[in-house]
């Protein structure tokens, strides 16, 4: 038998060593690698819930590089807005593509993120040590809607004209100094080609901007104090000699190949959408959204896109008016309050445990209602408000506000199970 | 909603502003509230969309521009070859890279018509499908209305019936009363029993045509409804073909990379735990 020729030692060749060595005396190359990846340890359990962070991520980079392709062919003015979407759609070779990439992407980023924040919610990942990362990731959440509000005028679509003159119309409900304040947030006495081009420079520059720094500090905060788990066990409480935590594994390559296939895995999803169901039924695009906007037609419906209607059903719920000051500013206060809410989260649960695994009976109830609040304020943004919708609206709006303000009761009285030792 | 409002006698307009002023939902009503045959497009129906291209361009082209659709990628995709285009589709004298734009002036057309005629390149995706293939079928006979013609799909349309000539006079009989008598007050009717409306339009016989007034059978002036709505259908989003082309290589790509990616995975996890 032949003998096997002796097996090189694993690693990089010489002039890629003297390379990364050259590197590294001008620029911490293989620290930063060390430190964020291949001696990042991250528990050891994670599950589906984990890889959402990983997705938000992808999409955030598409929607970029997406985002830069359409503004080669977009024209920013009320005049040419929705012609040079069409011009996209028809004469851009693959511009169709490009542009249902970024739409379908719009949606696909919430979806992931409101699963990241589930994810948070159910395993207590805003709890200390962690507060910080969950206030950025609030940011980024806020950042998010508003980038989103803004993207979605500058089709200039009917919808796009409507939705937006909804919005902005709820600053003119602020006591004394509303109507001022709507005129300089649209910077015309209607939505006009002005705002079309101030929206257009916050989405296309300022809030992108924030949102990649605020993801930056989100990681580098999260990779001080490390990941949580379904477990809520600190798996730095319990290291070894060598002060590896036990239940840790490197991130690199653990954790890359793990969220390489769950990105592939999201891909086929998400590109089903895009070559097959673009609009998803109206829910991702609209149909009053094919007609150019015309500030004379109100379209029947004015609905926002799915991802804000939990928010927009809360606003229309509230229907009467406090203090001498209108239904429709409370509304707004509700709204505002409403997304801000899970911001206060690491202040307000008491419980001895982390995780929803360890948690008592009235946490898991409480957590299925605000889910179903969630939906079922979703759906109710989407329809037209009769007598029953309002009530069912305002009912599950005061769910939804439930489970944040009784969480330091309910989360001190109930009975928790003790967590384990190590990671199951 | 204020085009609709325009176009409605001056007692309908009154009821609906009163109404819009106390639930948004009575426009929706009076827009959807139509049966619709079924329609379902098809792409691949060359033969159709050619059909319904010439169609488009004899028939609806000297009012309705498809302004953001090009002549030359329609002749393409629908695998017309340019001459014959330019020979037989583009009465403007438009070179064949040109927007399929109609050559009848706004200003004016908004004198004629009240409105100017809308461009349709979105009608199907505004609309839906059905409701176009509908629409064309739906004019009926109405001595109310300015051109002689109502119709069932978009009440008070302002416009003439310009198929007319193919489908013959559409008289329509709801129990033996012409539909234009029956339907007349329906904005009445509609305030105090929106079913009303249903049920009388169930009662009516769409599909009656004058004997003889038309150069189409029944069956053909349905299969020509059918090709101007599979047409509009194209036009209103022409990548669906490219991107259900490309779509299935795609997903295989993805399907194949995913497997690759699970058994990598696989291979690195099995150290774990």
């Amino acid at each position: 038998m032949a003998e096997s020729p002796p097996l090189r030692p694993v690693g990089p060749r010489r002039p890629i060593r003297r390379l990364i060595a050259w590197v590294d005396e001008r620029f911490p190359l293989t620290e930063t690698v060390e430190a964020h990846a291949t001696k990042y340890h991250a528990p050891k359990n994670f599950n589906f819930w984990y890889y959402f962070g990983v997705l938000a991520t992808v999409v955030l980079g598409m929607q970029l590089l997406t985002g830069v392709w359409l503004t080669m062919s977009y024209v920013p003015s009320a005049e040419e807005a929705f012609a040079s979407v069409e011009y996209i759609m028809r004469d851009v070779e693959y511009g169709h593509i490009i542009r249902y990439l970024h739409s379908t992407g719009a949606s696909a980023f919430f979806v992931v993120v409101y699963l990241h924040m589930f994810r948070g919610l159910a395993y207590g990942s805003y709890r200390k040590p962690r507060e910080l990362v969950w206030l950025i990731g609030m940011a980024i959440f806020l950042t998010l809607m508003a980038e989103g509000f803004f993207g979605y005028l500058l089709p200039w679509g009917n919808m796009s004209y409507w939705g937006a003159q909804v919005i902005v119309s709820l600053v003119g409900a602020v006591p004394f100094v509303g109507a001022d304040l709507m005129e300089w947030v649209r910077g015309d006495y209607l939505m006009s080609g002005i705002t079309l081009n101030r929206f257009f420079a916050l989405h296309v520059v300022a809030l992108p901007l924030a949102l990649v720094g605020l993801v930056f500090v989100h990681i580098v905060a999260l990779h001080r104090v490390g990941s949580n788990n379904p477990d809520g066990v600190e798996i730095k409480d319990n290291k070894d000699e060598h002060g590896v935590p036990v239940d840790g594994i490197p991130f690199h390559p653990y954790y890359t190949v793990h969220d390489f296939q769950a990105t592939v895995g999201f891909l086929f999803v998400f590109c089903a959408v895009v070559f097959f169901a673009p609009e998803m039924f109206g829910y991702f695009l609209e149909k009053p959204n094919f007609e150019q906007a015309d500030p004379l037609k109100t379209p029947d419906l004015i609905a926002p896109v799915w991802y804000y209607t939990p928010f927009y059903s809360m606003l229309r719920a509230t229907t009467f008016p406090l203090f001498g000051l209108e239904a429709r500013f409370w509304g707004l206060v509700v709204m505002v309050a409403a997304i801000l809410m899970p911001a206060v989260l690491p202040w307000l649960d008491r419980s001895p445990v982390k995780s929803i695994r360890y948690k008592g009976l009235a946490s898991k109830v409480m957590l299925a209602a605000f889910v179903a609040s969630v939906f079922v304020l979703g759906y109710l943004g989407t329809v037209h408000t009769t007598p029953l919708t309002t009530a069912l609206a305002q009912v599950f709006t005061a769910i939804y506000f439930a489970y944040f303000l009784l969480m330091p009761w309910y989360t001190r009285v109930e009975k928790t199970k003790k967590p384990p030792e190590r990671l199951t | 909603m204020n085009v609709a409002v325009r176009a409605m006698p001056g007692r309908g307009r009154l009821a609906l502003a009163i109404l819009a002023g106390m639930a948004a939902a009575v426009p929706a009503l009076a827009a959807t509230d139509v049966r619709l045959d079924p329609f379902d497009p098809d792409l691949t129906d060359k033969p159709s969309l050619q059909r319904g291209m010439a169609l488009f361009a004899n028939y609806c082209l000297g009012c309705h521009s498809l302004k953001f659709q090009r002549y030359e990628r329609t002749a393409d995709d629908l695998g017309i070859p340019h001459d014959v285009a330019l020979r037989n589709l583009i009465f403007t004298g438009q070179a064949i890279g040109g927007l399929m734009e109609t050559s009848m002036p706004a200003e004016g057309a908004k004198n004629w018509f009240g409105v100017p005629p809308p461009d349709l390149t979105m009608v199907d995706r505004v609309r839906g499908t059905a409701w176009v293939y509908n629409m064309l079928k739906g004019f009926y006979v109405d001595e109310k209305r300015p051109f002689g013609v109502n119709n069932r799909v978009f009440e008070n349309i302002a416009m003439p019936h310009v198929l007319i000539g193919l489908q013959g006079v559409p008289e329509v009989e709801c129990r033996g009363k012409k539909a234009a008598n029956i339907l007349a007050d329906r904005s009445r009717i509609l305030e105090k029993d929106p079913a009303a409306r249903r049920v009388r339009e169930d009662n009516c016989s769409w599909t009656r045509v004058v004997p003889g007034t038309g150069a189409y059978s029944a069956a053909e002036f349905d299969q020509a409804a059918k090709d101007i709505a599979n047409f509009l259908h194209y036009v209103g989003d022409p990548g669906r073909l490219e991107r259900r082309r490309i779509g299935y290589w795609v997903l295989g790509f993805l399907a194949g990379l995913f497997v690759l990616a699970t058994l990598l995975n696989r291979e690195y996890w099995k150290d774990v735990h």
